[in-house]
């Protein structure tokens, strides 16, 4: 399944002019407010018109200019969960869920009713009017409402941009299961890296109307000068990590990949289990040699294979038995320590949120190493 | 309470009464439904001289209103002689007093669709779209349940201005007994012979009482329509 998309257009004093293909699980189309990302997924969708462009699900040609194509939206089969929910005020929940159903053609109806309803957990909803509903429950309903259209494709704009953290949380485990038990491919706009981070299997980076880097989630996420301003530091590495053993005595979970060995506090799953593990840059300290009488356990041993300098800050990137650890220390320390690539170096990781939402269903764990919060970047 | 005891032929004029003015009411809102939605949805040259058309009963002296009428659908004017032939006919006829009605409601019901037209989240009928819905079913299944309390509000107003509507009524169909007497133009007789003061107080006040419980069911009926949608 390949999502091509090819859009050039005028809108207003912002010119829009983006053009990626994927054929990801779940592909993230991230970037700031006002880059462009919901306008990219409006003209998939077929709510808005390119008077250049191209658009394409698994060969099946939705729009191209150049041919005269341009599919009207009810015969697109692109399923769209909207910020807003949109449920339709005057129709029950069962209702809602009934009309996705209704237009789609029989023989294509690869969703059943019970499924989606026992999927997004709405059993208990049913009768009930959307005006009673919470936000969280609204998007469910919205989620379910379109996977019952039988979509090629499923669009979803910052469905939690209008949630609270709480909210957030209820949610986020229901899409893990979307991307994870159903064959229909996601495309979703974020500007959350964490949210990116923990769904996303390709990330399409947008800014100012222009895709400016795309790829799998691992790599991009790697690049800090991809990330904005205030959210640089959320860049990192997302590693994955066999869960050895669980330390009764301290409560601790011993991790192991080739990397090394990490310790995170809590029972986090059961042994023999792999899990991804998402270290941030931020949380990342470079020692050019092995500290002695640090409180933190979660030392790698590397090589700088990159340097980067962001003004007062640079990024660097070692590598740890071939895969890449991203720190962000000051330029400063970077200069005191006399880093180079090539240097062998140890990478000291305090704290990192586990994802096993990615590999055990629906559950979440954010957890903190063994904290060292005096140290800070 | 003998005084408040109606006459046959007083009887006939409540009845007439409401008779021309739901037919008026349902005649009157297929075509109401369209032309709202024409003026709230299309863009087209001449929208503006359609909307002045359909407002102007409501500004003209409905004596004029009346007037034109005869001048159309009188039995000698072309369109009047043109429809005769296929036994249409609506001079002097209860069926004129509620095309009369029908028309001078017209404006008032077109304005309240417009209105809920027009605020119906254009949003949901994309959305509706995005599930497979083409224009059609949109129209059917979102914009018109969204707009049913504006449709409501029409038709009720529709209803209450027929109830009332005289001037017009009475110059394209006259004051016929049993065909055209409605209960305005019975009212206006009774004032105009000796003694006629007590019929016309009966009437009035039944006049007023089905005002109010006109007024009291549209207001619980919009009011359970628009609870049913409480909008988000």
């Amino acid at each position: 399944m390949t999502i091509s998309v090819e859009i050039r257009e005028r809108l207003g004093d912002f010119q829009l002019d983006a053009k990626f293909a994927s054929s990801g699980r779940l592909t993230a189309l991230f970037g700031p407010s006002g880059s462009g990302k919901s306008s990219v997924i409006n003209f998939i969708a077929g709510l808005i018109k390119a008077s250049d462009g191209k658009a394409a699900v698994d060969g099946r040609v939705l729009f191209d200019s150049d041919k005269g194509i341009n599919v009207p939206r009810h015969k697109r089969r692109i399923g769209y969960v909207f910020q807003e929910a949109r449920l339709f005020p005057h129709l029950s929940v069962r209702q809602n869920l009934a009309y996705g159903r209704w237009f789609a053609p029989a023989e294509d109806r690869s969703m059943g009713s019970k499924g989606v309803i026992d999927l997004l957990g709405l059993g208990q909803i049913l009768d009930r009017m959307p005006n009673l509903l919470s936000g969280g429950e609204k998007q469910r309903v919205a989620i379910g409402r379109a996977l019952l259209s039988s979509p090629k494709l499923l669009l979803m704009d910052e469905p939690l941009a209008s949630l609270d953290q709480a909210r957030k949380s209820e949610i986020l485990p229901y899409i893990e299961r979307l991307r994870d038990e159903t064959k229909v491919p996601i495309i979703y706009v974020s500007h959350s890296v964490a949210e990116v981070a923990r769904l996303a299997t390709d990330i399409v980076v947008m800014s100012n109307g222009l895709v400016i880097a795309s790829g799998r989630t691992g790599e991009i996420l790697q690049r800090s000068d991809l990330m904005p301003v205030e959210e640089q530091g959320e860049a990192g590495s997302v590693l994955e990590m066999a869960v050895v053993s669980f330390d009764e005595k301290y409560g601790i979970t011993l991790l192991r990949s080739a990397v090394g060995e990490i310790r995170v506090p809590g029972r986090l799953s059961a042994i023999g289990k792999t899990i991804k593990l998402r270290v941030r840059a931020r949380d990342v300290l470079v020692a050019s040699q092995r500290p002695r009488g640090l409180s933190a356990q979660n030392l790698l041993e590397g090589k700088i294979s990159e340097i980067n300098r962001h003004g007062p800050l640079v990024d660097v990137k070692i590598d740890c038995a071939g895969t890449a650890i991203m720190s962000r220390i000051t330029y400063q320390s970077s200069a005191s320590l006399k880093l180079g690539v090539g240097m062998a170096v140890f990478a000291i990781v305090k704290t990192a949120s586990i994802d096993a939402g990615s590999n055990e269903g629906a559950r979440f764990h954010h957890a903190k190493m063994s904290g060292n919060r005096p140290f800070t970047d | 309470m003998t005084w408040l005891e109606l006459s046959p032929e007083e009887w006939n004029a409540v009845y007439l009464s409401l008779k021309v003015a739901f037919w008026a009411m349902l005649a009157s809102l297929p075509l109401g439904i369209v032309v709202a939605l024409v003026l709230a949805r299309g863009r087209f040259w001449g929208k503006s001289i359609l909307n002045g058309i359909v407002h102007l009963p409501l500004v003209m002296p409905p004596v004029v209103t009346g007037y034109l009428l005869l001048l159309t659908f009188g039995r000698r004017a072309p369109l009047g002689a043109f429809l005769a032939d296929f036994g249409i006919v609506f001079s002097f006829r209860w069926t004129g007093a509620a095309l009369a009605c029908g028309i001078m409601g017209f404006p008032l019901m077109v304005r309240a669709i417009r209105l809920s037209i027009e605020a119906v989240d254009r949003k949901l009928e994309a959305a509706a779209g995005t599930l497979g819905a083409n224009p059609a079913w949109v129209l059917l299944t979102i914009t018109l349940p969204l707009t049913l309390p504006g449709i409501v509000a029409g038709m009720i107003l529709s209803f209450a201005k027929a109830m009332g509507e005289f001037g017009a009524t009475i110059t394209f169909v006259s004051n016929i007994p049993g065909e055209t007497q409605t209960l305005p133009s019975l009212i206006y007789t009774f004032t105009q012979v000796p003694g006629g003061d007590w019929g016309a107080l009966r009437l009035t006040l039944i006049s007023i009482a089905v005002s109010m419980i006109a007024l009291m069911a549209s207001e619980i009926l919009a009011r359970r329509v628009g609870r049913r949608m409480d909008l988000e």
